[in-house]
């Protein structure tokens, strides 16, 4: 073989620029990462203590305070969300996957899913304002609710449907050739196949609407006081943060940073959990 | 002694069978029978349209649009491509081992039980014995006997196949079709699939593809050669081997034969 030596010196080239350039990319993208991490833990940290848990939103220019009933807002709304979204979510998927496949109706809703995956959050809470909060002329944890849940639903459905897809042909068909309905096939074998796959999508919905402030703006608001009325507006920390950061008092904006800095570590530990089941998927 | 010799019955009768994927003809004019309690192979290179038929035979084509059969297949009498035919009844009755062993995601134990609950409503002491009728069946019983709750996917591949026959057994369908069932396996567990076969032709019809002709040399009493969609040759196994009536046959066999 006879070595070109132009071509392999302008391969390298080509190579070590490639290299450079992605290695650089990575290394913004993480800088920026750890950037807020440091920010966020050293302000943070200092706002977390047993009272932030017991006690609730200090009135303007009152002392202390904790963020209890944004805490137990924010879990009742995502719980509820959760509840809601799940069913509605693994059977659209499971429908688009293993009935709709190429049909109209199947088309139509992935569009439609897709449309609302990519649908600013500000737009389905202005959207929920008008239907549940305008016309019952209260802010509440129910409209709250159901703005999240607008939102988990299309992560959850499309998840579900992907990870269907993985499932080999050939397992569906050996289920077929046992003589199994299409149902039994879909919960019994194919969607048992999937099911870290899709646990992973509901963590991730979870991780996705825990975090979400503009769609709570309009629908759950927020609430001074320490409440697990559904039906009445309710404290949450997404909004409590982006109030509390604005604000001029130095109480405030200590429990938004504590906010924030709890509001990351859950969703950092449900992106954990989530890979944990993503990888006892492929080890099985 | 009364032993009378019963003549021979059809299992299934295929009568100008075609077969269609969209605009592409895959079978066409087939015209044969597949006779009781024998082993009946299906020979020729790839394409020609030997998993094709199988498939027509329990209708698996029907899960996807755009595939479809015309023709007659009578099922003991019973033309099964009627539209009339359940479907899900049918597959009971003609069970299917595919090329890749396809382990559900559930304990053994289930993996048996999943077919059987489908159509029958058995006591866990009648499902225990079903289980265990089943897996020695397949020659599984005894390497499985102590962990019928693990996963059937933590079985070794030739395993797993014999899983998938048994679970295909356990309903006890009267047709069993083996579409390549050994391409994916070593010799030996190849070797332990093929006296199955030999074993299971006592109560079972049998209709196996396989790309290897010495296994279908070895197995099947009747073989049957198909070129691009035509069946070419039917008859006893031995006539097909050693005195083939068509040239095409012939060359085919002599020349993976060398």
């Amino acid at each position: 073989m006879e070595l070109n030596q132009s071509l392999y010196r302008q391969r390298r080239w080509t190579n070590a620029i490639g290299l450079t350039l992605s290695m650089g990319s990575m290394a913004l993208g993480l800088a920026v990462l750890l950037w807020i991490l440091v920010v966020l833990f050293s302000n943070g940290v200092a706002a977390l203590d047993w009272n932030m848990f017991t006690q609730s939103t200090p009135a303007p220019g009152t002392e202390g305070g904790g963020l209890a009933n944004a805490i137990v807002g924010s879990l009742l709304m995502v719980g509820f969300s959760v509840l809601v979204s799940t069913p509605i979510g693994i059977l659209a998927g499971v429908y688009l996957a293993e009935y709709g496949d190429q049909s109209k109706t199947a088309e139509l809703t992935r569009f439609v899913t897709d449309i609302m995956l990519s649908a600013p959050s500000i737009v389905l809470g202005l959207f929920v304002y008008a239907i549940a909060v305008a016309t019952v002329g209260t802010f509440s944890g129910w409209a709250g609710t159901l703005a999240l849940s607008l939102i988990a639903v299309p992560v959850v459905v499309r998840t579900t449907e992907n990870m269907l897809r993985l499932v080999p042909g050939s397992l569906r068909e050996a289920a077929f050739a046992l003589g199994a309905p299409r149902w039994k096939v879909a919960t019994m074998v194919t969607l048992r196949a999937a099911r870290s796959g899709v646990m992973t999508g509901l963590l991730l919905a979870v991780a996705r609407i825990s975090g979400e402030t503009a769609p709570l703006l309009f629908t759950a608001l927020n609430n001074q006081f320490f409440s697990t009325d559904m039906s009445r507006p309710m404290a949450n920390l997404p909004v409590v943060i982006f109030q509390f950061a604005m604000s001029p008092y130095d109480n405030w904006i200590r429990l938004a940073w504590g906010g924030a800095l709890l509001i990351t570590l859950s969703v950092l530990v449900l992106n954990i959990v989530a890979r944990v089941f993503l990888r006892e998927k492929s080890a099985a | 002694m009364t032993n009378t010799v019963t003549p021979a019955r059809n299992a299934l009768e295929l009568r100008n069978l075609n077969f269609f994927y969209g605009k592409f003809q895959g079978l066409k004019q087939v015209n044969m029978n597949i006779e009781e309690r024998k082993v009946t192979a299906f020979i020729g290179p790839s394409g020609c349209g030997k998993s094709t038929l199988l498939r027509t035979l329990n209708r698996m084509y029907s899960l996807y649009p755009g595939q479809r059969a015309e023709g007659q297949i009578n099922f003991y009498g019973q033309n099964i491509l009627d539209d009339k035919q359940d479907i899900n009844l049918l597959r009971a009755r003609i069970g299917m081992v595919f090329q890749k062993p396809t382990p559900f995601p559930m304990s053994i134990y289930d993996n048996i039980a999943f077919g059987v609950k489908l159509y029958e409503n058995l006591s866990s002491n009648d499902m225990d014995d079903r289980v265990e009728w089943a897996l020695t069946k397949a020659a599984l019983w005894n390497e499985v006997k102590d962990k019928l709750n693990q996963s059937g996917l933590s079985l070794s591949g030739g395993q797993q196949q014999r899983l998938c026959i048994a679970r295909s057994v356990a309903v006890k369908p009267s047709v069993l079709l083996l579409d390549e069932p050994t391409s994916a396996l070593d010799p030996i567990s190849t070797g332990k699939v093929e006296e199955l076969v030999h074993e299971l032709k006592q109560d079972y019809t049998i209709a196996i593809v396989t790309h290897n002709m010495q296994q279908a040399a070895r197995c099947s009493d009747y073989t049957a050669y198909m070129y691009l969609g035509e069946l070419i040759e039917f008859g006893a196994t031995e006539q097909i081997f050693f005195k083939p009536t068509k040239t095409e046959t012939e060359d085919y066999i002599t020349g993976r034969f060398g």
